[in-house]
């Protein structure tokens, strides 16, 4: 039985040594050398592991692009009245989103999050702008550009075209 | 090491106890002593008989660490264990056929003479036989020793069925080759044993 047990625990070319004792040898340059071994295969694994997570990364944001792109439907033409603006959530339900129609015709669509704090703003007609009430912060209603106030990032662009006598939002611009 | 090795003497103990307090007082385990200093028969005699680590080649309290925290230098000398992989199971300390590990419960870690590696590393004696007034733990040379001394030094130990070398030798008379520590009982512990009349707790009763 005991000739067994050591049959089990012996390598073939380590002359007596249990196999377990290569990797954890009782010398301390053994230990050192298992460490050093360690710490190149925590770097190999480390180093793969980061250029897998940098491909999915680059494969996940093409995934939420293709969900962004969804076609929704935002109604009639008629409920955004010329110099109106337009509620609506895109791409997803938690996603407040603001349609314009600036005085000269465009039509325009952005994220109604403002980029300081997050509250909702709103379209001022009488000086065509997009104003955040929490912080009198505003945006230019043709690019979304932080014009004044805290904000300093233009507002999420969401694509936005009209067929027929309805609305669409395509996409939104990353 | 400058080719000089640890000599043990237990005949020439006094049990003045400089050793115990020069070990605290090593660098590697400051405060904490590590020798043993046991009294030998002590109803009968005052005799008393130092105890360091052994060194054993083939080191048996690193063989039945769990948690691989005991390692060997290079120069043969058994470390304490490693504080970050000591899982405190005094597996060694049961393991080893000296007695020598202590499980040091405020620092939940097993120590033990390590030789005073900073010393003896560098050529310097070790804390314990540096203070050793009688010459019963001895640093020097072989030649030395064999031209000072009466006994042989002698490294080969057997405990039952298992040979033992070690690093540290230990003084014996010119007849002994090898040093036997045969098991005194190794039956199951009979329902009445008689007394041990060296047993402490015993006679501080009396």
């Amino acid at each position: 039985m005991s000739a067994e047990i050591e049959d089990n625990t012996q390598c073939k070319d380590c002359s007596g040594t249990p196999r377990y004792r290569q990797d954890f040898p009782i010398d301390w340059e053994g230990d050192h050398y298992v460490s050093r071994r360690e710490m190149v295969k925590f770097l190999t694994l480390g180093s793969v592991l980061l250029t897998v997570a940098n491909w999915v990364t680059v494969f996940a944001r093409g995934l939420i692009r293709k969900d962004s792109s969804a076609v929704q439907r935002l109604g009639p033409v008629s409920d955004l009245a010329r110099q109106g603006s337009m509620l609506f959530r895109y791409p997803t339900a938690q996603d407040p989103c603001i349609a314009v129609r600036t005085p000269r015709g465009n039509l325009v669509a952005y994220s109604q999050v403002c980029t300081h704090l997050s509250c909702a703003v709103v379209y001022d007609k009488s000086t065509d702008q997009l104003v955040c009430p929490c912080h009198r912060g505003v945006f230019s209603v043709d690019q979304g550009a932080p014009i004044a106030g805290p904000p300093t990032r233009p507002l999420a662009k969401v694509r936005i075209e009209q067929r027929g006598d309805h609305i669409f939002a395509t996409g939104m611009e990353v | 090491m400058s080719g000089r090795e640890f000599f043990l003497d237990h005949s020439r103990c006094i049990g003045c106890q400089a050793c115990v307090q020069a070990c605290g007082e090593c660098d590697t385990h400051r405060g904490a002593s590590m020798i043993h200093l046991e009294t030998i028969e002590r109803l009968d005699s005052v005799q008393t008989a130092p105890q360091v680590c052994m060194h054993c080649e083939d080191p048996i309290c690193a063989q039945v660490c769990p948690a691989d925290a005991i390692k060997k230098t290079p120069d043969g000398v058994v470390q304490s264990s490693l504080k970050p992989r000591c899982i405190a199971c005094s597996n060694c300390v049961v393991a080893c056929p000296f007695g020598v590990p202590k499980y040091m419960a405020e620092f939940e870690q097993m120590m033990k003479c390590d030789m005073c590696y900073d010393r003896s590393s560098v050529g310097k004696k070790p804390m314990c036989a540096t203070v050793c007034p009688s010459g019963a733990l001895t640093y020097t040379t072989m030649e030395d020793i064999q031209r000072t001394r009466r006994g042989i030094p002698v490294n080969s130990w057997r405990f039952g069925e298992e040979e033992v070398k070690t690093k540290v030798f230990v003084m014996v008379p010119r007849a002994v080759e090898q040093v036997h520590v045969d098991l005194i009982q190794i039956a199951p512990t009979p329902a009445a044993l008689p007394v041990d009349p060296y047993d402490v707790a015993l006679m501080l009763e009396v």
